[in-house]
């Protein structure tokens, strides 16, 4: 039985992972999932509306989850049904994150008042619009990286209300109450209306109020037109490619045109029904426009399918708790029960990877692009490489150590992802200068195993130098098989920094005519290929042993975390694509931690806890 | 006792040097990086990168600080080439990291060559616009027009080196000496009548536009979106004495004119330009967005190329990643500018463009010998059995080890 044991936690965990990406069903009577996988526009790209809500909340309150009182959790496309089409009720939800204690008092409102003290509803923030609005502006005008915190969090806010406002701009006009059912009446009149709007009056005077209503939605339109952030109606310009039409722009053709369309109709009815609590009706116009789409955009609606059942997957988040398992199995495992301990981490680990790897292919396969195309998919890609090479290792030396760094390092990495997707959607479109798929897929490709291998000896090196001072674990035999594993990884990282660094170059000069230029980000990339070099010939000159490499792939951290995120805050520079301004406290918070590492290093080894196992000559362990 | 010449070799073959001058590179490379914030790319390059010695300022000395750029690539260059000199001896195990090696030097010398020859400039293209030159970026000339003829210019151009030493000069051209008086790097025009008391504001010129403006010098600024403003006031001496005092600035956007001997000159100080033996006209200039976005898709200029011979007289399409590459020129796309009806396209001439080329290859064929000899190999090593002993701490707390049956079949 005990055995077995590992077998069976892994496999049981296989199955909680398997049930997560079983196709999403909607609770209750309404079937919002249907909705969800409706296409739109957004941002030059087609996506579901479920990635739409996803990201919008996560931009506005930093999490996908939301509460609504009395302390119900609703999902993401529930939110977008309601603040679009049942606003009343919506604008109560407490979807705004406030934080900073000067914007709160700037808004009147206390943290108290906040549900789990920093989330706000509209209704809340309405009294002071106005004032928001006022102090944005002036903020606007300093550039945003001499801003202050409030300027950011103002600017923050504001944009968040402006995000808010635009999406319920998208399908109904803000703040009419009656909206629908004007559309209604004028889709059921829609000859009267093209009569009024072309201004030939001939066969019988239109009621006035109706040529009120008809003059009144056609302003509407064109002010939804303007401010909508989605496009979700589908159709074809005249030479036949696909074209995404906001709501209004679709009416503003259907008024002069006297045609209906039947995607703009069915939100018409989806939005009517939800708003009058009809589920029948509800998932019938919702069926029958995704059936729609189906059969004119099959290509389309798979995209969004595959997306959707995505983000109901969570798959990152998955391999987050996963890893962070293993990491603690694998630790406890160099004090208790190391067979079967290591087995269940490795199992584990790999379940996580492969997780990942699913996550990562289906990212690549939505945007059709190599895996690496921002800073957040940079952070997916170091730690899956990262951890690849520790399986790789663990398979080769099955000591827990693979395990340990590799729970270390895909946790770490999947928790920077996660803090820089509160950006709002991460599957951007390319600009200008990174739209080359091969070169992404060559030099960005490369120079990211590199951070990977970098970072991970530097990982390999933490655990060295934490076993060795501060327990009592850390025998000869292992210090050597880590300090084989530290040189193996940091040539692997030179060999990928170097031909990354140098494919880089020649990307500049077919780009710009020039092989290197001192940018930055150019820098960045050549310190991480100076530094591996000085390791190598450090040990290779005999200048450092064990304990010295170990200090200096720990350095390794440092360099690569100043050439990841590091450079990108300078502002400055032809790659300044990446540019954040919050991180940067972290980065120094991350420098300094690794440097008091270094120092705990630098103890005479005879002060270390594993002092007395590293001195004696323990029987070789291979 | 060795001798000094033996000593010196054997520093400069030594593995520590190797060490040592990596930590220097590397702390100049990140001090670089941030001075950019400072001074701009260009500046840091010049006192960072080509240079052999770096200063920074103690009140009002400079004094030296940290070795240049070219002082530890050079030394770095000597060690290499030394360190593999003195020790080299073919073998097939080593052969990898001896080609590396040499790709790293060819590296070097091409990144020490494109510093010294690598030129950089603009060229701004309005639509329809036709031009046969390029301007810098920072390098400005003081130009003497002989317009007599409508058909054709005549142009004498002064380099802003010459005016700032001050040297009198004579040109077979010119039927007058060229005489600079005074020389500000970057400066501000200000009309005669309102710079009373402003200060270093001296008014010295007296013919042309000088008789109504002065110049105040300003600081040289490296700040990546500010430029310098040189001023030049120069005095024209003909055969029969002087012609005037003239200001001329880069702020000044016409040329001023005066007649000597029957023949129309127009003075002007402006960007320094590199002609060509074609001219370049815009055609179209294009911004593409995403559908419903302002994310840029691409950029691109549609142009005509075209040689006075008609030999080449055909449309060429410059985007992003796909500059033009014509007669030792890289025309990339840059920017734009007024209202997307102007591109700016950055020139490149850089004639040592093949070295790193070079270098790449052999650096690749040495990584993958030496990475091929290493992974046969490991291939070939028995694997390394599981690890059956691991070590645990007794209750005691003293450090014992268990064996572990070795349960893995």
């Amino acid at each position: 039985m005990k055995k077995h044991l590992p077998t069976f936690v892994v496999l049981g965990a296989a199955l909680l992972v398997a049930f997560t990406w079983l196709k999403p069903r909607s609770r209750g009577e309404y079937a919002r999932a249907t909705f969800g996988q409706l296409p739109t526009l957004v941002n030059g790209r087609v996506k579901p509306l479920d990635t739409v809500a996803r990201t919008s909340l996560l931009t506005m309150q930093g999490r996908q989850r939301l509460v609504v009182p009395p302390g119900r959790a609703i999902e993401p496309i529930e939110w977008l049904l309601d603040m679009v089409y049942r606003p009343g009720l919506a604008d109560g939800y407490p979807v705004f994150e406030i934080v900073h204690p000067d914007l709160l008092a700037l808004l009147g409102v206390a943290s108290a008042d906040g549900a789990g003290q920093k989330r706000f509803s509209a209704r809340q923030l309405e009294p002071k619009l106005r004032e928001l609005e006022r102090q944005a502006k002036l903020a606007d005008e300093v550039e945003s990286a001499t801003r202050t915190p409030f300027q950011r969090a103002v600017v923050q806010l504001r944009n968040n209300v402006v995000l808010y406002q635009r999406l319920q701009g998208t399908f109904v006009a803000v703040g009419s109450d009656d909206f629908l059912p004007r559309l209604t009446t004028l889709e059921k009149n829609l000859p009267a209306a093209q009569a009024l709007m072309n201004g030939s009056h001939g066969s019988g005077v239109a009621d006035p109020a109706f040529g009120k209503t008809v003059l009144e939605l056609s302003r509407e339109f064109s002010t939804m037109d303007t401010f909508s952030y989605l496009r979700p109606i589908p159709t074809q310009d005249p030479g036949g490619n696909e074209q995404w039409k906001t709501t209004g722009a679709a009416w503003t053709d259907i008024l002069s045109t006297g045609k209906a369309w039947p995607a703009a109709s069915a939100f018409v009815r989806i939005g009517t029904a939800w708003h009058d609590r009809q589920p029948d009706t509800f998932n019938a116009a919702s069926q029958e426009m995704f059936e729609l789409l189906q059969s004119t955009r099959p290509d389309v609606m798979a995209r969004c399918a595959v997306e959707a059942r995505f983000n109901s997957a969570e798959p990152f988040t998955t391999s987050m708790a996963l890893y962070v398992t293993a990491f603690l199995l694998a630790v406890l495992s160099w004090l208790r029960w190391p067979h079967a301990l290591q087995r269940m981490a490795f199992g584990l680990i790999v379940l996580a990877f492969l997780v990942s790897t699913a996550g990562i292919g289906i990212r690549m396969w939505l945007e059709a692009r190599p895996p690496v195309t921002n800073l957040y998919s940079s952070a997916l890609f170091v730690g899956w490489a990262a951890v690849a090479l520790c399986l790789l290792l663990e398979h080769f030396f099955r000591n827990g150590i693979g395990s340990v760094a590799a729970g270390l390092i895909g946790f770490a990495t999947l928790l920077i992802a996660h803090h820089l997707a509160l950006g709002g959607d991460t599957l951007e479109m390319m600009r200008a200068v990174l739209d080359s798929n091969f070169w992404l897929a060559t030099h960005v490709v490369t120079i990211t195993v590199g951070y990977s291998a970098t970072f991970l000896a530097g990982f390999l090196a933490l655990i060295h130098v934490f076993r060795g001072a501060l327990t009592r674990t850390l025998d000869q035999a292992t210090a050597r098989a880590l300090g084989k594993m530290i040189y193996g990884i940091i040539c692997f990282a030179t060999l990928f920094s170097l031909v990354g660094t140098v494919l880089g170059g020649i990307w500049a000069d077919q780009s710009w005519g020039r092989f290197w230029g001192w940018d930055p980000k150019e820098n960045g990339a050549l310190l991480i290929v100076i530094w591996n070099a000085i390791i190598l010939h450090a040990r290779w000159g005999g200048l450092v042993r064990e304990r010295g490499l170990a200090m200096l792939a720990i350095g390794g951290n440092i360099v690569t975390a100043w050439s990841w995120f590091g450079v990108n805050m300078l502002g400055v520079g032809l790659h300044s694509y990446g540019f954040m301004d919050a991180a940067f406290w972290w980065l120094i918070g991350f420098v300094a931690s690794q440097l008091a590492v270094v120092l705990l290093a630098s103890l005479p080894e005879a002060k270390w806890r594993s002092a007395a196992l590293l001195a004696s000559r323990a029987p070789a362990l291979r | 006792m060795k001798s000094f010449i033996l000593q010196l070799r054997d520093l400069m073959v030594a593995l520590k040097l190797t060490v040592v001058l990596l930590v220097f590179s590397m702390l100049l490379v990140f001090a670089a990086t941030l001075d950019q914030v400072n001074l701009g790319i260009w500046a840091v390059q010049q006192k960072y990168f080509q240079s052999f010695i770096i200063y920074a300022p103690v009140g009002r000395v400079m004094i030296p600080i940290f070795p240049g750029g070219y002082l530890i690539g050079g030394l770095l260059l000597i060690n290499l080439v030394a360190a593999h000199l003195y020790r080299f001896k073919f073998s097939w195990r080593k052969s990898g990291i001896q080609l590396m090696h040499a790709g790293l030097i060819l590296l070097l010398i091409g990144e020490l060559l494109s510093g010294l020859w690598q030129q950089d400039y603009h060229m701004r293209l309005g639509e329809n616009e036709t031009k046969s030159y390029a301007e810098s970026f920072r390098g400005n000339e003081l130009v003497f027009i002989d317009a007599t003829d409508p058909a054709f210019d005549d142009v004498v151009a002064i380099p802003e080196a010459r005016l700032a030493s001050k040297t009198p000069l004579q040109h077979p051209k010119l039927p007058f000496r060229v005489v600079p008086k005074s020389y500000y790097p970057n400066s501000f025009l200000q009309a005669r009548s309102t710079a009373v008391g402003a200060p270093g504001a001296v008014a010295q010129a007296n013919a042309g536009f000088g008789e109504t403006i002065v110049a105040v010098p300003q600081p040289v600024t490296h700040a990546p979106k500010e430029s310098n403003a040189p001023t030049a006031i120069v005095e024209l001496i003909g055969p029969d004495g002087t012609l005037g005092v003239y200001l001329t600035s880069t702020q000044l956007v016409l040329p001023q004119q005066f007649s000597v001997a029957g023949r129309t000159w127009k003075i002007a100080m402006r960007s320094q330009r590199a002609y060509y033996p074609f001219s370049l006209t815009l055609l179209k200039f294009s911004y593409d967005r995403y559908p419903g976005t302002d994310i840029p898709k691409n950029f691109s200029s549609r142009l005509h190329l075209k040689t006075p011979d008609g030999r080449d007289d055909r449309d060429v399409l410059v985007f992003m990643n796909n500059p033009l590459r014509y007669a030792g020129l890289t025309f990339y796309q840059a920017g734009f500018e007024n209202n997307e009806r102007t591109t700016i396209l950055q020139v490149v001439r850089n004639p040592s463009w093949i070295l790193p080329y070079v270098a790449s290859a052999l650096m690749s064929l040495g990584l993958i010998i030496q990475f091929g000899i290493h992974l046969t190999g490991f291939v070939r090593k028995p694997r390394p059995a599981p690890a059956d002993v691991v070590p645990v701490t007794t209750k005691s707390g003293v450090p014992g080890r268990v064996a572990q049956g070795t349960s893995v079949a």
